[in-house]
């Protein structure tokens, strides 16, 4: 039997407002426990909310990156359930008229094309504190620093059909908000969190499946693994013949396990109604127009600008595009020089490589953008050598010295580039080799020979203390030993 | 002194006449002397109220007093009070300590005013009777020489009490369905609801948010004048307050009633109405028709749905409002919860009194899946017809009139056995919470020796011309001025 | 209109109120005359008319997103039934 997969995404982005959404308090991240958290947020008797400009703002800037209407006059409703991090026993959010309409987001695909993914609305809403189940002898503690946050939540349509489409339009979704500069894009501090909706059909069916929900994915990588298990997990129960049960699971990324929540016998009716405490919410055109003029560059016009500005191809583009923080190092470290696609082949290779290794975000770099554009000068203008480079960057990531000439020439890694000296170093070692020259010139296979090479680079290296320019010295050894 | 209405006592304090500490230790003597009987006070605050006092009087000695500095006054235990116990009249409550302040009460605090204490109330706010506060039932001054204790109303009715029985020549209140009025109404005191959004909500606990509204009780109309002074205003902590400006209430109390147009709504002159009543609010109608206004009958359609519609949309946001009572952050928590379910089901239901859970219960009915569209939306459509009712009539008159309840004060434990009989209690207030307008009750005669009010409506924001209407009224009679047995 | 058992049940859940089976033939008897009442509300003709949430035609008032608030905590927590190291304790969670 063959199945569609049928994946639709709801997204939780938290907004980089300093206050929150209906207090005062701040939103700063890190503090003590429940000293960021005033008499609204603790719900206190008599408490009232009143909503803040930024999160309107914000969450109209996030419209128009996504193509949506915004919604002229929204309301806030009222969300009934009980959970100790919601002290008021509802959530406020927006469920009738939410700020942002329908929109959209296109994507591109390995295979070069490009998806569109339909967002069904977005729409604002306080985020609950934190519940930590460590020991309290038996009890959870509630810390409410959170409770009040805002949040955008964006719902998609079930546009998409696989794992890589929900990764690729995640990780979209992640540059716009970090463009924008609505939401720090920190998922490991919570700033997003993902929720995947998926179900399967049979191939071709027009009827949707039973979905279930997986909640709280804070990485793409979980993401793409908890897909992967679901599809698994609901493709056992349906070849087996049985059905799927609509539920709300959770996936342990490090076990590569889910469960299903504990629901209760009767399926939470949150009983919404309009929040008499709040009035509804006039968005007019200043208000737009402002927001639109605010916008800054979007991931795909600045895709299309690294193309023309830095001649990136478009894959290059597109990944280094794509994350705010990302495009903005490239850009510096490509400003210093000439050579943007060296910068960017760094960029993506050691540079990336090394954040990765140490779980570092771009925002934690010990490296700067300039920093790494000087390397990639001092490269491209010969006078390090790609092993010297790798020096100075291990000794600049280090934090040894924050000046890449300082370190090449405290280091003596300044490569001899000089044709004349180097011809001279290359005809007095080989001087001293005459059989392997002879080795080689006697060989046929051209690939052999090229190994062969290899033998003389010792002598070379040693004779010019290192400071050889390899790839001069091959390119004169070729010439000189002919065959 | 204790006959004094508030603006008689600004100026005996301001001519030297009496200090704030004696004019509060005579109050407070007579609150701990006559208050066993009435139960009109939940909290009274002997020693803030003398040190406040203490303050006034240096405050009146630098020049700096106000209309209020050193008028001792009541806050419905409604209005978090800073540092002082704010109970709403319930156990889940009774040990809620606020480290802030309403709103309202920072208002008079500001102005240099004394509170006393604070007074009973219904519980949440929930009930016409003051009989179902954790901390016992409020009696009714008024009534007592029978030998029967009769009620003062609700859910106001400590304020309402205390300000009848001369323990404070004022107290705040508040009204969500007629709990100013109607109390004002059984203590033959005068009280009045402002229009919705005139007073801060902000620290004044919520029971139904689009309906509550905070208020004055007083024994005449300056005083709740000068009480609405001290009230009204913009408040930014408050997204459903006003903004717009207050005027001083009192400048037009004066005003000639020449040319005023009253109508009164047939529906609210039915046979519900006992023959006494009707006539006392009848003669009341005629002394302003002496005074120059003109009388004609309106019709208020749809006021008959008005219980209906409030009994769906009150209790659905009271639902809500009072989920945050869960033993988490204040206020009663049960003893040894074993989970979660446990502490939240055994605390509410312990810390909670019958009629509240009530109200929670059918609230949380009106908005569950499969009811929402009949009850809670259908309620909200019915307000807005309510609403355009009284819209049309206010094109044709100026004022409103009618009874404020159907019959005068009634015996404690005589309408608590079946909440609705309770509910019809406000059958002439609740329409205009509903609608949001403004109304008073002032009194108007007696029927068996207990007090008859009559209610006042008005447009929105003409609280000027509704006490300007009370106050000249009250120069030709002298019910407010009649002091229980 | 009657409301059953099952319906009081169902919403003393979703309430979070405990009640014994006294208490639910009490509220079976007096929550269907509160809802005998409001059934009244079936009479009216509200056909094309639009629900009323306020009861002025005001629109929200937003706020200038600055910090106005500092830490409280001690103050709060003096009034709470009870905390450790800063936190509110509920009966362990189990997610």
């Amino acid at each position: 039997m063959q199945w569609d997969i049928v994946i639709g995404l709801e997204i939780h982005v938290q907004l980089a407002t300093r206050t929150k959404i209906f207090s005062g308090s701040s939103t700063a991240y890190g503090a003590e426990p429940n000293t960021q958290a005033n008499a609204v947020d603790l719900a206190m008797p008599g408490t009232l909310p009143v909503p803040n400009e930024q999160a309107f703002r914000y969450a109209v800037m996030f419209g128009l990156a996504v193509n949506a209407e915004i919604e002229r006059r929204s309301m806030f409703e009222r969300k009934n359930y009980f959970y100790p991090d919601l002290p008021k026993g509802y959530q406020t959010t927006q469920l009738e008229r939410p700020i942002v309409g329908p929109g959209y987001v296109d994507i591109d695909l390995a295979n070069g094309e490009t998806k569109r993914v339909r967002i069904h609305h977005a729409h604002l809403e306080e985020d609950a504190g934190k519940s930590l189940h460590e020991d309290f002898h038996g009890m959870t503690g509630v810390d409410l620093n959170r409770a009040g946050t805002p949040l955008i939540e964006v719902v998609t349509e079930p546009d998409m059909t696989n794992a890589e489409q929900a990764v690729a339009f995640a990780k979209k979704l992640h540059g716009i908000v970090t463009s924008l500069g609505i939401c720090d894009g920190d998922m490991s501090q919570g700033s997003m969190r993902f929720d995947v909706n998926i179900s399967l059909k049979p191939k071709g069916s027009e009827t949707l499946g039973t979905r279930t929900e997986t909640k709280n994915l804070n990485s793409f990588r979980f993401m793409e693994q908890a897909i992967a298990h679901e599809v698994e997990r609901q493709m056992e129960i349906l070849e087996d013949g049985g059905t799927i049960v609509q539920e709300t699971r959770l996936y342990n990324g490090d076990r590569d396990e889910s469960r299903s929540m504990r629901t209760k016998e009767e399926a939470n009716d949150y009983r919404y109604f309009p929040c008499p405490d709040l009035l509804p919410v006039v968005i007019d055109d200043s208000f737009i127009d402002e927001a639109r003029n605010s916008l800054p560059e979007l991931p795909d016009a600045r895709k299309a600008r690294f193309m023309d500005q830095y001649g990136l191809n478009d894959y290059d583009a597109d990944l280094l595009a794509g994350d705010s923080k990302l495009a903005a190092f490239f850009e510096a470290a490509a400003e210093r020089g000439k050579d943007a696609k060296l910068a960017s082949n760094w960029v993506q290779g050691e540079f990336s490589a090394r954040l990765n290794a140490e779980e570092r975000s771009v925002a934690d770099s010990p490296v700067s953008g300039t920093q790494l554009g000087d390397l990639v000068v001092r490269i491209a203008d010969n006078t390090i050598s790609s092993a010297g480079a790798k020096k100075v960057f291990e000794a600049l990531w280090s934090g040894e010295n924050d000046s890449v000439d300082a370190i090449i020439d405290s280091q003596g890694l300044k490569q001899v580039s000089d044709t004349g000296a180097l011809e001279s170093m290359v005809d007095e070692v080989l001087a001293t080799m005459p059989d392997q020259v002879a080795q080689y010139q006697q060989e046929s296979d051209p690939k052999k020979q090229k190994k062969m090479l290899g033998g003389f680079m010792g002598p070379l290296m040693k004779a010019s203390k290192g400071q050889g320019n390899p790839k001069l010295f091959n390119e004169i050894l070729v010439k000189k030993l002919g065959g | 002194m204790h006959n004094k209405s508030v603006a008689e006592l600004s100026r005996a304090l301001d001519t030297g006449q009496i200090s704030s500490v004696e004019l509060t230790r005579q109050f407070l003597d007579r609150i701990r002397q006559e208050d066993t009987r009435y139960n009109s006070f939940i909290t009274v605050t002997e020693d803030q109220a003398l040190a406040d006092a203490r303050s006034a009087d240096e405050q009146r000695a630098a020049g700096n007093a106000t209309p209020w500095t050193g008028v001792p006054f009541a806050h419905k235990d409604i209005f978090c009070t800073s540092g002082v116990a704010t109970t709403c009249g319930s156990k889940m409550l009774a040990n809620f300590v606020p480290p802030y302040d309403a709103t309202v009460t920072a208002n008079f605090r500001q102005a240099g005013a004394v509170c006393l204490g604070k007074t009973n109330m219904d519980e949440f706010a929930m009930g016409s009777s003051t009989e179902s506060s954790y901390f016992g039932a409020t009696t009714n001054p008024w009534g007592l020489s029978k030998g029967e204790k009769r009620v003062p109303g609700g859910s106001s009715g400590g304020s309402a009490a205390a300000v009848a029985a001369r323990l404070v020549p004022a107290a705040t209140a508040t009204d969500t369905g007629g709990s100013i009025r109607q109390p004002a109404a059984l203590c033959g005191i005068t009280g009045l609801k402002p229009t919705y959004g005139r007073v801060s909500r902000y620290g004044m606990i919520a029971f139904a948010s689009s309906l509550d509204q905070g208020g004055t009780m007083a024994r005449t109309a300056e005083d709740n004048a000068l009480m609405l002074n001290m009230m009204a205003g913009f408040d930014p902590r408050d997204s459903t307050s006003i903004d717009r400006k207050v005027p001083d209430y009192t400048a037009t109390l004066h005003e000639p009633l020449k040319g005023l147009k009253i109508g009164l709504p047939k529906e609210y002159f039915s046979d519900q109405l006992s023959p006494a009543m009707e006539q006392q609010v009848r003669d009341a109608v005629k002394e302003y028709e002496k005074l120059g206004a003109t009388v004609k009958e309106v019709s208020l359609p749809h006021a008959k749905l008005a219980i209906a519609a409030y009994y769906v949309i009150a209790p659905a946001e009271a639902s809500a409002n009072l989920s945050r009572f869960d033993g988490v952050r204040y206020g009663y928590r049960c003893e040894d919860p074993k989970d979660l379910m446990d502490l939240y089901t055994r605390t509410r239901a312990e810390g909670f009194g019958d009629e509240v859970k009530r109200r929670i219960l059918v609230g949380t009915y009106a908005l569950s899946a499969g009811y929402f569209d009949a009850y809670y939306l259908k309620a909200q459509k019915v307000r807005r017809l309510i609403q355009q009712d009284f819209i049309n009539a206010f094109r044709e008159v100026d004022v409103l009139m009618s009874p404020t309840t159907p019959s005068p004060a009634f015996v404690q434990g005589e309408k608590t056995s079946d909440p609705v009989t309770m509910y019809l209690e406000d059958v002439f207030t609740i329409a205009i919470n509903l609608a949001g307008i403004p109304a008073m009750s002032v009194p108007a005669g007696f029927v068996d020796g207990l007090p008859v009010g009559l209610q006042i409506i008005g447009d929105y924001f003409s609280e000027a011309r509704l006490l300007n209407a009370a106050h000249q009224f009250q120069q030709v009679t002298d019910w407010h001025q009649r002091e229980p047995q | 209109m009657t409301i059953s058992r099952h319906d009081i049940e169902k919403v003393a859940v979703l309430a979070r109120i405990r009640v014994d089976d006294e208490q639910v033939s009490a509220l079976e008897k007096d929550l269907g005359n509160i809802l005998d009442l409001v059934d009244q509300l079936g009479a009216a003709d509200t056909d094309s008319v639009e629900p009323m949430a306020h009861p002025l035609d005001a629109v929200q008032r937003l706020r200038a997103d600055e910090v106005t608030e500092t830490d409280q905590r001690e103050q709060f927590q003096a009034i709470a039934p009870a905390t450790e190291n800063g936190l509110y304790l509920v009966p362990r969670v189990i997610e």
